[in-house]
């Protein structure tokens, strides 16, 4: 089949154990494409809102689009309470577009609310010298060495949608250049955050996906 | 720098993608699936699924063919065709499509975009817009596949979906469409300028050249490869190698 083609490589040579993933679901978006990536991967990721389930995972994902608001919703139920315990016990955690903004301290887009301060500055909007959202495929330039990256040699394009961006930090592994440079990419110990959209970006970002599945937990 | 998107389109009747592809050697040319993951391996940027089915037998057909479609496909992957309520968009996305292009139901319904951009948010909410050059009235737009003049201008219209909610706009020139003379660059231009929203040119590619045009001049950020895929006029890889030597930041290789 020619998909297998395409991403077969990266099928047919994990070899990593089949670990349980939790993709929390805030309400902020359509989680169907995350968990199609993790069952191409043979992974058996859940899509959940209970804290259980989050508490009971081996690894955690923090998905979302959308406005940084939504993220008020983390609060409730005890989510926040579940992946911040997930965090202290090593369970690796990965954040994705809005998911990754939240581990920042905050947002110009809600002000009012507090992301979880794992790494550090503000989330902004673009300027007005771009247009906005940025939207398609750009291109990484690595920073600090990755973990998540270990398998992708060439900085890779990948897709990205957001009207707010993610400022540097001493922990991005990625930046990307739109309208200024950003954070693509940060880890920071078992905490990983993309803006991109790795279960959208091709090769690239399904490589992304298996290594976070093969992480040590 | 963020690149220009090339972006792909099967016309899928009964399940069936309606229009062959020439160069690409398969057993099945008709499987949208096959041919959505065939196009991303050469190089698509995204896939666009039009459903143009006419029989409500048919477009049963299309919830099943976006999910197999979708599930072997890791780029952004949009479905549209006889989306008039939420619930078919919600049913579009739960079978693994990323954006809806709402065409028609968004001129009737125009809350339609703002209803879809407050649940799955703007990126996923895209507005396809039929345009139309008139005698002196400027581009007015279509509807119900370019058979029905609604009176509105293209311009305005493409702001107000832009206000309500809308990622992206679609714009597909019916002067052009079909014709392989070249897209209607004053048109993109006219709304790529006057909106903040990614706008896809649609409509009249018939060479590489074309396509420089209408990023140089048109200044669309994508634009939509339907024809000149399907009758194998050009293939993806070569298009893509062509605009990059032409200056055109591309995703290639990829």
């Amino acid at each position: 089949m020619l998909a297998r083609s395409t991403y077969g490589s990266v099928y047919s040579e994990h070899k990593g154990s089949f670990v349980s993933i939790a993709i929390v679901d805030y309400g902020a978006g359509n989680l169907t494409s995350v968990k199609k990536a993790f069952d191409w991967l043979g992974q058996a990721a859940t899509v959940t809102s209970d804290a259980d389930a989050v508490h009971r995972a081996e690894r955690v994902i923090v998905p979302g689009v959308g406005h940084f608001a939504a993220t008020a919703t983390i609060d409730r139920n005890g989510l926040r309470k579940a992946i911040e315990s997930a965090i202290q016990r090593g369970t690796p955690v990965l954040g994705i577009c809005l998911g990754m903004q939240w581990m920042f301290a905050s947002s110009a887009e809600a002000s009012g609310l507090k992301g979880l301060g794992i790494f550090s500055g503000e989330c902004e909007h673009f300027p007005a010298t771009v247009k906005s959202p940025h939207v398609g495929w750009n291109r990484l330039h690595w920073g600090r060495e990755s973990k998540l990256f270990a398998n992708v040699d060439e900085e890779p394009f990948v897709y990205f949608t957001h009207s707010y961006r993610a400022p540097i930090d001493k922990y991005t592994v990625a930046s990307c250049e739109y309208g200024g440079e950003f954070s693509a990419a940060v880890e920071r110990d078992n905490v990983f955050g993309v803006q991109f959209h790795p279960e959208k970006s091709g090769t690239a970002g399904i490589k992304l996906l298996e290594a976070f599945c093969n992480l040590p937990c | 720098m963020l690149t220009k998107r090339i972006i792909a389109c099967l016309d899928v009747d009964g399940g069936r993608v309606v229009k062959g592809v020439k160069f690409l050697n398969l057993r099945d040319a008709g499987d949208p699936a096959e041919l959505a993951s065939a196009h991303s391996e050469a190089g698509a940027d995204e896939i666009v699924l039009l459903d143009i089915s006419a029989t409500a037998e048919k477009r049963n057909t299309l919830l099943d063919t976006v999910r197999k479609t979708a599930r072997q496909l890791f780029i952004p992957f949009t479905v549209g065709g006889g989306i008039r309520s939420l619930e078919d968009a919600s049913a579009v996305f739960d079978a693994g499509a990323d954006k809806v292009s709402l065409n028609s139901a968004a001129i009737a319904h125009p809350e339609l975009i703002t209803q879809i951009a407050e649940r799955f948010g703007s990126q996923a909410a895209i507005v396809a817009i039929d345009a139309k050059k008139m005698d002196g009235r400027g581009y007015q737009v279509f509807a119900a596949g370019g058979r029905t003049q609604t009176g509105r201008d293209v311009c305005a219209w493409a702001r107000e979906a832009e206000s309500r909610g809308a990622g992206e706009i679609l714009l597909t020139s019916m002067d052009r469409d079909g014709t392989g003379i070249g897209f209607d660059c004053e048109l993109t231009r006219l709304i790529s300028t006057n909106v903040r929203i990614p706008v896809i040119a649609s409509g009249g590619a018939g060479s590489s050249a074309h396509f420089v045009e209408v990023f140089r001049d048109g200044q669309a950020d994508a634009a939509l490869a339907a024809s000149i895929l399907h009758y194998g006029i050009t293939k993806l890889g070569d298009l893509k190698q062509e605009l990059a030597a032409a200056g055109i930041p591309m995703r290639w290789p990829c």
